[in-house]
C-alpha cells in the first residue's frame, strides 16, 4: 500500500495513509480532485470495484466524511478515500457515470443525510423513507427519541431495567 | 399524491379525450359497517365454531417475526394439523399477523392488506414490538403500539416468541374467537373515523383511498 500511496502522491495532493491491515487503507483526498484519483484507480490500478459509498457526519466539526471505498480484486487489496465536505448546504458532485452503482448510494445520501448530488439519476426521489417531514434522520442533530415521542403514541407503562442490576436483584435477591 | 392517482384527462386509442379520477372510479368510498350476528345466539356460536376451526393466516412478515412462521409451516412445528394455515393473499385469509415491528412505511401496506380481507377478519400482534415499540421504542420509523392503528385481538409476547408460543397464541384465538370476542372487524366499523385519524397522523403522505377492499 505504501508503495501505492507514494506514487499517487506524486500525482494528486493528499492527506496522510491510514493503514488499517495489510490490505486496508484510507487517505483522504480533497473534493475537487476525487474524480481524477477514482478514474486513475479504476483505469490504471486495478481498483475496478466500488465496495461502497457512505457517510460520517462530524458534527463537533461541521463536517460530513463520504467514504468511497475501491477494492482491487487482482490484488486483494482495499483502498478508501476520504472526502471532508463542509456540512452546509453539502454537495458532491456525482460519480455514477464511472459507477453506475453509485447512484444508489447517492439517492441514499441525499434522503438520510441531506447531501445533494446534482446530476444524479432519480436522486431526488424518495428512496426509502415516505412522506418524511423532518432533517435527513441520520443527521446527528436529528432527535430519533423526541421525534418519535412527538410522532407516536406510547403505551404508557414502559420501564427500562438496568441489566446488571436487574439480574443482581432477580438472582439474590436481598444479597449483595 | 402520486401522479397515477390524481386526476386527470386522458386520451383514449380512438381519439376521444375523457376524465378520470382514479380514487373514485376505482375505489368505492364506502366506510366499513357493522356486521350484524346471526338472528339467533345459538346459530351465531355454531358460526363461530366453525370460524374457531378455520383460521387462515395472510402470510405478510413485517418484522424479525416472521421468520418464526416458517417452522410453523413446516414438519417440525406443524401448525396445519390444528387447522391453521397460510394463505399469499389477502382475499383468502382472515387472521392478519403482524409479525414484529411495524415501519410507517409497511403500516401503509398492512392497512390496505387488512382492509382487503373479509369479515369476520382477526389480528394477532407478535413480539413487544407490537406491544410497546420494543427494542425500537425510540425509532423514527416504527409505530409503538399496534392497536391504535388496527384493531388487535391477541398479543403474542417474547421477541420472538417461539414457535410453541404462536401455538398457543393459535389456541387462545380459537377460544375467542368461540367465545364470540373475536369482533375486530366491527371494532373497526364502528371507531372507523378514530382509527383513520389515528393511521393519518403517522403515515404522512396518504396517497390511497380511506377504504380499500
Ligand atoms: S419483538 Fe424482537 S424479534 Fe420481534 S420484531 Fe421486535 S425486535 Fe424483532
Amino acid at each position: 500500500m505504501r508503495e501505492l500511496y507514494s506514487q499517487l502522491k506524486q500525482l494528486f495532493p493528499l492527506g496522510e495513509l491510514t493503514e488499517q491491515r495489510q490490505d486496508l487503507a484510507f487517505v483522504t483526498v480533497p473534493q475537487e480532485h476525487l474524480r481524477s484519483l477514482l478514474l486513475h484507480l479504476r483505469d490504471r490500478e486495478g481498483f475496478t470495484h466500488l465496495v461502497l459509498l457512505t457517510a460520517v457526519d462530524w458534527l463537533e466539526d461541521n463536517i460530513f466524511q463520504l467514504t468511497y471505498l475501491l477494492t482491487n480484486r487482482e490484488q486483494q487489496r482495499t483502498l478508501g478515500l476520504r472526502v471532508m465536505l463542509p456540512r452546509d448546504a453539502a454537495t458532491m458532485q456525482s460519480i455514477h457515470d464511472i459507477w453506475p452503482t453509485a447512484a444508489t448510494y447517492q439517492r441514499e445520501l441525499r434522503e438520510m443525510f441531506g447531501i445533494a448530488f446534482p446530476d444524479s439519476p432519480r436522486v431526488d426521489e424518495e428512496f426509502i423513507l415516505e412522506g418524511w417531514i423532518d432533517i435527513p434522520p441520520y443527521r446527528r442533530d436529528f432527535d430519533t427519541l423526541k421525534y418519535a415521542e412527538e410522532n407516536y403514541s406510547q403505551r404508557p407503562g414502559r420501564v427500562t431495567h438496568d441489566p446488571a442490576e436487574h439480574m443482581k436483584q432477580k438472582l439474590y435477591p436481598g444479597g449483595t | 399524491m402520486k401522479e397515477e392517482l390524481q386526476k386527470r384527462v386522458i386520451k383514449g386509442p380512438d381519439g376521444v379525450e375523457f376524465e378520470v379520477e382514479p380514487l373514485r372510479d376505482y375505489y368505492c368510498e364506502a366506510p366499513p359497517t357493522v356486521m350484524p350476528g346471526a338472528y339467533i345466539q345459538i346459530v351465531e356460536d355454531l358460526f363461530n365454531w366453525a370460524r374457531a376451526e378455520s383460521i387462515w393466516i395472510l402470510g405478510f412478515g413485517t418484522g424479525c417475526g416472521a421468520i418464526e412462521m416458517r417452522p410453523l409451516m413446516t414438519p417440525r412445528f406443524d401448525a396445519y394439523r390444528y387447522g391453521v394455515q397460510w394463505r399469499p393473499t389477502p382475499r383468502q385469509a382472515n387472521l392478519l399477523m403482524i409479525s414484529g415491528y411495524l415501519s410507517t412505511k409497511t403500516l401503509k401496506r398492512a392497512i390496505r392488506s387488512y382492509e382487503q380481507m373479509q369479515s369476520p377478519k382477526y389480528v394477532v400482534g407478535l413480539g413487544s414490538c407490537t406491544i410497546n415499540g420494543g427494542m425500537y421504542w425510540d425509532s423514527y420509523n416504527t409505530i409503538k403500539r399496534l392497536d391504535d392503528y388496527l384493531p388487535v385481538d391477541l398479543y403474542i409476547a417474547g421477541c420472538m416468541p417461539r414457535p410453541e408460543a404462536l401455538l398457543a397464541g393459535f389456541q387462545d384465538m380459537k377460544k375467542l374467537i368461540r367465545a364470540g370476542k373475536g369482533e375486530g372487524a366491527n371494532r373497526y366499523a364502528e371507531n372507523f373515523d378514530w382509527y383513520k385519524a389515528n393511521q393519518k397522523r403517522v403515515i404522512h403522505d396518504w396517497d390511497m383511498p380511506d377504504y380499500s377492499w
